[in-house]
């Protein structure tokens, strides 16, 4: 575990990564001890298994998926950068920095959240949530407990009620739409500690 | 000068002479006799509530002299990010599923495009900060015990509390050492021998049962070689023939605990070696089964003889630690699913360890056995509780991982331990794509 002498030098481009992403510097540092923790090897970066070993995530309905996030743009390995790029979308929406006019908008926007949240359920990229991903889901998340026809109803139900354009999928904005009224702050960020 | 020192030699000799005449005595009807009768005599609880009252002592000095000295005592273990929900995520899934079967399809549609989020935050917190990386260290201890190989901080603190230390010490290595190597020596020489005498006996009642006295006398004899105090609870579940124990991994100590309050089928690879004599000579007087290390490979074989033992009632119910690898006493990870395909009724057993007298936890990268068992006879005592859960058969449409985690779950809960699962068990579709296995 980090001393915690350890300084901001230790992580490249700190100053660039608490702008783009809104973490504090401790909360950096953190992030950086556990980085390296996960890192079992010391290798700089983390792969695929890396994330497996984690019980919870193991455990989770689309652990799979999230992985999947770090790992989004087809490479085999996440550096410390894009881990906290994609951890920084579930940091709670800072609803005074857009006052202050900046430009860049943060990760933990309601719109990257939503975005997010989009493209767990997209697996293939293709801008559209399909029935199939969509029962795909339904199946990981509802598993055993419903029988697959009570699975495909509730995927038509929701596909009914989300699909506005009727080309029996879901884009991200009918998406962002069947959730406007959704307070996706509250469920969607973790709570950091101090 | 010859006269001079002959009856001092003599002296000597006779000395020593005594003391091991008494030396033995003493180890004879204290600890042999009654382990044969599996009778005790109350005096390894009276060590250990003595102990306690020691270790008491020591650790309000300790703390005294910590804060006198402002040191940080306990190690922080590691810095908390993030504030998590007190439910596990298994706890969560089940109500949700549970009310989503209940209610009608209209509600249980409410589900789903907001579930994701919430998943998804309970994964990403799991990334940020979770349990698994404190698995694989002992457990670290709120009171000493007296061992510095428990506490890492250990700092002179006083004079007394040194002196305690060293006297301990003294009586570790000095008495409780020797005395637990000999017990050691005897147990197992006599398992070896007696169970080759009894091996030659045609098969029948009379050798089951003097098999069964055999093993358990043995065992009951390592048993005090440890200075294992343990407690069992519920014996009324027991394991019967023609059933399968299952019991969490905590050290090699383990089978011994088992084994001394019941008799067991075991199961293993032949060794070479000292324990390869063992293996052979106990299977001369009961069937246990060992395979051979190229025959461990053959899942189909080793499942087969596994049901033909379980399906022939008159023999003894096998005992099977489905855990890859020695587990710090906290935890209970993946069992494999082999030992459930079979379909045999499961006794699960709990064991856990009270970590203030002697850490049992072994970390084979670390420590081989000799060192192990070295530091395990070094200890203060070893104590442990044993639960005996009702058994467990697998239910209609249930798989075998499905099973296997049932018992686990069981096992967990009871013994106080933090149920892990380290595999994607039977959650179905993580919709992981082509590119992983």
């Amino acid at each position: 575990m980090g001393s915690s002498s350890s300084s901001r030098n230790k992580i490249p481009n700190a100053q660039e990564l608490m702008h783009q992403t809104g973490f504090s510097s401790a909360h950096l540092l953190r992030l950086h001890d556990r980085f390296e923790s996960l890192d079992r090897d010391n290798r700089g970066y983390l792969s695929p298994d890396d994330f497996e070993v984690l019980g919870g995530l193991a455990m989770n309905p689309i652990g799979g998926r999230i992985i999947e996030a770090f790992f989004s743009s087809g490479q085999d390995t996440v550096d410390f950068s894009s881990f906290v790029r994609i951890l920084a979308h579930f940091r709670p929406t800072d609803r005074n920095r857009n006052k202050e006019g900046t430009q860049q908008e943060l990760p933990s926007s309601r719109t990257r959240k939503l975005k997010f949240a989009f493209q767990l359920y997209d697996l293939d990229r293709d801008g559209k949530i399909s029935r199939e991903e969509l029962l795909q889901v339904l199946r990981a998340m509802l598993g055993l407990q419903v029988t697959e026809e009570q699975l495909q109803s509730i995927a038509e139900r929701a596909i009914q009620e989300a699909d506005l354009d009727k080309d029996d999928a879901i884009s991200f904005d009918e998406f962002k739409k069947s959730l406007e009224k959704m307070d996706i702050d509250t469920k969607m960020s973790v709570s950091f500690l101090k | 000068m010859e006269l001079f020192f002959n009856p001092f030699d003599n002296l000597v000799c006779i000395l020593l002479g005594i003391s091991f005449t008494v030396w033995f005595t003493l180890l004879l009807v204290f600890i042999i006799v009654p382990a044969i009768f599996g009778v005790s005599f109350g005096i390894r609880r009276l060590y250990m509530k003595t102990l306690l009252k020691v270790f008491e002592w020591a650790t309000l000095r300790i703390e005294r002299g910590a804060k006198e000295k402002n040191h940080l005592l306990y190690k922080p273990y590691s810095n908390a990010i993030i504030a998590k929900e007190p439910t596990s995520l298994e706890e969560e899934i089940k109500e949700i599923r549970r009310s989503g079967s209940n209610k009608d399809l209209d509600s249980a549609t409410e589900f789903e495009l907001s579930d994701i989020f919430y998943f998804a935050r309970r994964g990403v917190e799991s990334i940020m900060d979770d349990e698994v990386t404190k698995r694989f260290t002992a457990e670290e201890l709120k009171s000493w015990n007296l061992l510095t190989r428990s506490n890492y901080n250990f700092h002179y603190i006083s004079l007394r509390l040194t002196v305690l230390w060293g006297l301990g010490l003294l009586i570790r290595y000095g008495f409780l050492l020797p005395l637990r190597v000999t017990l050691a020596f005897t147990g197992v020489g006599l398992l070896v021998f007696l169970t080759s005498v009894v091996g030659l006996l045609p098969n029948g009642r009379m050798k089951n049962f003097l098999s069964e006295k055999v093993h358990l006398m043995c065992y009951r004899i390592c048993v005090r070689a440890l200075t294992a105090i343990i407690t069992y609870h519920d014996s009324e579940n027991k394991p019967k023939n023609g059933g399968i124990c299952v019991a969490n991994h905590t050290s090699p100590i383990d089978v011994i605990i088992l084994a001394s309050d019941g008799c067991y089928a075991m199961v293993g690879q032949i060794h070479g070696g000292l324990m390869g004599v063992i293996q052979r000579s106990m299977v001369k007087a009961c069937p246990h089964i060992w395979f051979e290390r190229s025959e461990v490979k053959d899942r189909h074989l080793v499942a087969k003889r596994l049901s033909d033992h379980v399906e022939d009632k008159s023999k003894l119910p096998i005992l099977i630690f489905p855990e890859g690898t020695c587990i710090n006493n906290t935890s209970v990870m993946m069992f494999k699913k082999g030992s459930f395909e079979i379909g045999a009724t499961v006794y699960p057993v709990a064991i856990k360890y009270d970590p203030r007298f002697g850490d049992a936890f072994w970390n084979s990268s670390k420590f081989g056995m000799v060192n192990y068992l070295l530091r395990m006879m070094s200890s203060w005592a070893i104590v442990c509780s044993v639960w005996y859960l009702p058994p467990m058969s697998r239910e209609e449409g249930e798989d075998a991982v499905q099973f296997a985690n049932r018992v686990k779950a069981a096992i967990a809960r009871q013994g106080g331990l933090v149920d892990l699962l380290c595999k994607p068990a039977a959650i179905g579709a993580n919709g992981r794509s082509a590119r992983s296995s």
